[in-house]
C-alpha cells in the first residue's frame, strides 16, 4: 500500500441475518482520498458491507456484526460511539435518488437543521457550497425554493449527494450510485466522483464493471459473503489473482 | 361452442352482474336520499335550526341537538386524534415486529370490528359511573374516542406505511434520530392521509346514536350545552326519538334532520377526499 493513511478498516468482520451468514472474515483497509469499488454479483453482500461503515444496519431485525470496523483506527461499533455522531463523520448517497419531498433548499440543510444549526446566513452558505460542489449549483440557483421533486433523476442524485456534503463527512458510502440514471447523468456523477476524491475517502457500490474501472482507484471483488480479492484497480483488472475475480470481470458470470 | 367462446361468455355474464351488484347499492339509497328530501325539505327553515326542543312538533327545532353533536366532534377530535396517530407510529416505527405485535395489530382490528353499543357499555361502566362524569359531553366524547381508536390508529398505520424506506434511510444517513425522522420526514409525508382517516372516522362517531344512549345522553335537552361536563343530546338521539313518535309531524322532523346530519357527514367526508387529493398531487415519489 501507499503511504497514505488507512481511513476505514474492517477486521476479521462477520455479519449475520438471523442465522444467514452474509459477511465472512473480512478484513480490509481503505486509503484515505481514494476512491474503494466494491463489485461481485447481487447477494455478494457487498451492500450489506457498505452499509456497515454507517451503521445503516442497525435498523434491520436479527442483523449483528462481530469483529470490527475502525475510522481512523477507532471501532465505530463501540458502545460509546453515538451513531448520529458517527453518520456526520461517515456521508451516504443511496441507489435511487430519494430526496426528501420538500424544497431543494431544505434537502440540503436538512443534515444542519437535525443539528440544531438555524441561523439564515449559515445555512445560505452551506447550501451555496454543498451544491457547487456537487455541481449542481448552476442548474437550480434561481429555484432554490421549488420542490426536489421536480428535478431530473440525474439532478435528483446530484442533491443527495449534495445533501450529504452539507454536514462535511470526510467519508462519502455510494451505493450503485448511477444505476437508476442515464448514461448522461452516469457520465456527470462519475466526473463528480472524480472531483470529491481530492477531499473525501469514497466507496462504491457498483454493478457496472467499466464504472468500477473508471472511477476507482482500488478494488475489492465480494463472492458468497467473503473478499475473494482486493488490489489497485488496473492490477485487479489486468491481471486478477483469483479465478472467481477473472471469470467476474470477464462477464462469465454474475 | 368452443372453448374460447365459452370463455368471453362466462367474461360477458360476471360484467353484467357486476354492473347489477354496483347498482343495487346505489338505487337503494338513492331511493332512500330522495325520500327523505321529498319529506323533510318542507320542514327545513330557519327557526327549525335555532329552535329549542318541544313537544310540539311544529315548535321543536334542533338547535341543542346539532350544537351537541359539534360539541360531540371538537371533543372526540381532541381525545382521539393525539392518542390514535401516537398508538400508530409507535406500532408503525418503534415496535419491534415480534408475537406481541402481532398480537396487538390482530386485536386492534378486532377492536375496529367491535360493535358501537359494547363501547357504550364500557362508557357507562368507567367515565360515567367510574369516573363520575354522569351523561356529560366528556363522557360521550370519551365513549366515541374509544370507538373510534382503532380505526385511526389502523388508518395512520397505513398512511406511515406507504412512506417509503428511502425516505428514512435519507434522513436516518444524516445522523437524524428516530424521533426527528418521523417529526420531520415521516409525519408530514402521511398527514393527508392520516387526516383523511381522522376524518372519516369521525364522519362515523357522529351518526352514532347507540352508545351514547347507553351512557345517558337525553333527548330531551332543553338548554345548549355550554362546557363539557354539561349534559347534551346530538342529532341521531334526536332523530331517533322523533321516528319512535306516533305522530306524522314528528316523522317529518326527524327527515328534515337526517338532512342536517348528511350534510354534516357529507361535509366531512368531501374534506377528508379533498385533502388526500391535494396530498396525492403533492407527493409522488
Amino acid at each position: 500500500m501507499s503511504k497514505k493513511q488507512n481511513k476505514l478498516e474492517a477486521l476479521n468482520l462477520d455479519a449475520y441475518y438471523g442465522d444467514f451468514h452474509a459477511l465472512k472474515g473480512i478484513n480490509i483497509a481503505m486509503e484515505e482520498k481514494a476512491v474503494t469499488a466494491f463489485i461481485g454479483p447481487s447477494g455478494c453482500g457487498k451492500s450489506t458491507f457498505l452499509r456497515t461503515f454507517n451503521r445503516m444496519n442497525d435498523y434491520i431485525d436479527g442483523f449483528r456484526v462481530e469483529g470490527q470496523i475502525l475510522l481512523d483506527g477507532k471501532d465505530i461499533y463501540q458502545k460509546e460511539v453515538r451513531v448520529d455522531e458517527l453518520r456526520k463523520e461517515v456521508g451516504m448517497v443511496f441507489q435511487k435518488p430519494n430526496p426528501f419531498p420538500k424544497s431543494i433548499f431544505e434537502n440540503v440543510v436538512y443534515g444542519l437543521k437535525i443539528q440544531g444549526i438555524k441561523k439564515k446566513s449559515v445555512l445560505e452558505e452551506a447550501a451555496e457550497q454543498s451544491l457547487r460542489n456537487a455541481a449542481l449549483w448552476e442548474e437550480v440557483k434561481d429555484k432554490l425554493d421549488k420542490s426536489a421533486l421536480a428535478l431530473s433523476g440525474g439532478q435528483q442524485q446530484r442533491l443527495c449527494i449534495a445533501r450529504a456534503l452539507a454536514i462535511s463527512p470526510s467519508v462519502l458510502l455510494m451505493d450503485e450510485p448511477a444505476s437508476a440514471l442515464d448514461p448522461i447523468s452516469t457520465a456527470k456523477i462519475e466526473e463528480l466522483i472524480y472531483e470529491l476524491k481530492n477531499d473525501y475517502t469514497i466507496v462504491i457500490v457498483t454493478h457496472n464493471m467499466q464504472q468500477a474501472g473508471r472511477v476507482s482507484d482500488y478494488t475489492a471483488f465480494f463472492y458468497m459473503g467473503e473478499l475473494v480479492e482486493f488490489n489497485k484497480t488496473k492490477t485487479m483488472f489486468t491481471s486478477p489473482k483469483d479465478e472467481r475475480t477473472q471469470n467476474y470481470i470477464t462477464g462469465r458470470f454474475g | 361452442m368452443t372453448n374460447s367462446d365459452i370463455n368471453r361468455l362466462k367474461d360477458k355474464a360476471f360484467q353484467v352482474f357486476g354492473v347489477f351488484c354496483t347498482f343495487i347499492g346505489l338505487v337503494v339509497l338513492g331511493i332512500f336520499l330522495i325520500d327523505i328530501i321529498i319529506e323533510g325539505v318542507q320542514r327545513l327553515n330557519w327557526d327549525f335550526l335555532v329552535n329549542l326542543p318541544s313537544r310540539r312538533a311544529s315548535r321543536a327545532g334542533i338547535l341543542t341537538a346539532w350544537v351537541g353533536t359539534l360539541w360531540i366532534l371538537v371533543l372526540t377530535t381532541i381525545i382521539a386524534f393525539p392518542l390514535g396517530v401516537a398508538a400508530g407510529v409507535y406500532l408503525e416505527e418503534y415496535g419491534k415486529k415480534n408475537k406481541m405485535a402481532n398480537f396487538l395489530e390482530i386485536n386492534i382490528a378486532n377492536l375496529a370490528g367491535v360493535p358501537s353499543i359494547i363501547y357504550g357499555l364500557l362508557g357507562l361502566e368507567i367515565f360515567v359511573r367510574q369516573m363520575r362524569l354522569g351523561g356529560s359531553l366528556l363522557a360521550g366524547a370519551l365513549t366515541l374516542s374509544l370507538l373510534i381508536l382503532p380505526i385511526i390508529i389502523v388508518t395512520t398505520r397505513e398512511a406511515i406505511k406507504a412512506v417509503p424506506r428511502s425516505i428514512r434511510d435519507g434522513s436516518f444517513a444524516l445522523g437524524a434520530s428516530k424521533w426527528q425522522t418521523v417529526w420531520h420526514q415521516v409525519l408530514p409525508a402521511s398527514f393527508g392521509g392520516i387526516l383523511t382517516g381522522i376524518i372519516l372516522a369521525l364522519s362515523r362517531a357522529v351518526g352514532e346514536a347507540a352508545p351514547l344512549i347507553v351512557i345517558g345522553a337525553l333527548a330531551y335537552v332543553p338548554f345548549t350545552p355550554s362546557t363539557p361536563l354539561d349534559e347534551f343530546t346530538v342529532l341521531p338521539i334526536q332523530i331517533f326519538n322523533w321516528t319512535s313518535r306516533p305522530q306524522e309531524a314528528f316523522l317529518t322532523n326527524a327527515a328534515a334532520a337526517i338532512i342536517v346530519l348528511l350534510v354534516i357527514t357529507f361535509l366531512l367526508n368531501g374534506i377528508a377526499v379533498y385533502l388526500r387529493n391535494k396530498q396525492q398531487r403533492k407527493v409522488r415519489w
